[in-house]
């Protein structure tokens, strides 16, 4: 029978392979914001499951929140990664040090 | 039966294309692989019966999220063969901090399956009689009305800040000014004048 650790489990690996796709593609900025989109989704599988075990609906309405927040987060960043490139003309990530931080 | 066949289904999907949207060689191919993770991470939701989260799922990021990277990726003219350079060097470190974090996630997965800690008392007990959608309904728009306007101010918010970002004045374009359209009279525009008989017209 499925239990929510069954859920647990598939929402660690995800998490870690999102946190492992932020590591090894370090020049590559859209795949690190596809990582940051895996490691959401595996914050959601999360809430959604300790929803259904707990039989409580706050879980799944705060993966809306999630879900809302991600969505902003991608747009933003896909526009700072648009602006980026049409200053630089390219989008790594490794010397971007335009603000001299 | 047929639920435990479609978890392993779904969740052997999910992680199988998580896994190829960071190995993907080619950004397109990685968003097409992320379109798969979702929908397939959408049917693990939908046998935990929360129907309403796997729509929202497929149409948030299927529909916007994927289509935006999309955009995205052919907008920008980049050689991809160069970003993955660094590729062989970071995996070491990548591979480390992943193994870290899975035995974490799987000590405080065995932590939690102890019974070590006592859940609180639900805050919204989901009832039988009705369906997910109205539930959720009924939550969203009573206890959580202002967290939900909040969550509509930040995609207001996002949406301005993506088009003031990305948005950009060009020079020597001749565009529309209706404002000075509207404002323009008759007697601006226009001279009656009565020349003589042979004269000429000056203009």
């Amino acid at each position: 029978m499925i239990s929510v650790g069954h859920y647990l489990a598939v929402s660690a690996v995800l998490f870690t392979l999102g946190v492992l796709g932020i590591f090894i593609n370090r020049k590559n900025i859209i795949v690190i914001l596809m990582a940051i989109e895996l490691i959401l989704l595996a914050v959601n599988i999360n809430l959604v499951a300790f929803s259904a075990a707990l039989g409580d609906l706050v879980g799944q309405v705060f993966a809306m929140f999630v879900l809302t927040v991600a969505a902003g987060e991608a747009a933003i960043g896909l526009a700072i990664l648009v602006i980026y490139f049409r200053g630089r003309g390219t989008i790594a990530v490794d010397d971007a040090n335009r603000m001299k931080g | 039966m047929i639920q435990l066949i479609a978890f392993y289904l779904f969740a052997t999907i999910v992680i199988a294309s998580a896994a190829m949207v960071i190995f993907a060689r080619n950004p397109v191919h990685s968003v097409m692989w992320l379109i798969l993770a979702f929908f397939n991470a959408a049917g693990l939701m939908l046998l935990a019966g929360a129907e309403f989260i796997a729509m929202l799922l497929v149409i948030v990021y299927v529909g916007a999220v994927a289509v935006l990277f999309l955009f995205v990726v052919m907008m920008l003219n980049i050689d991809f063969a160069e970003l993955r350079a660094g590729f062989v060097r970071y995996l070491p470190l990548g591979a480390l901090v992943a193994i870290i974090l899975v035995a974490e996630l799987i000590f405080a997965l065995g932590a939690w399956s102890a019974g070590g800690i006592d859940l609180a008392a639900r805050v919204a007990p989901a009832a039988t009689d009705k369906s997910n959608i109205q539930q959720i309904g009924e939550l969203l728009y009573t206890r959580y009305i202002f967290l939900f306007e909040a969550a509509g101010i930040i995609l207001l918010v996002a949406m301005i800040g993506a088009i003031v970002l990305t948005h950009r004045q060009r020079g020597g374009v001749r565009t529309q000014n209706i404002s000075s359209q509207n404002q323009r009279r008759p007697q601006d525009a226009t001279r009656l004048v009565d020349p003589g008989v042979g004269q000429g017209m000056e203009l």
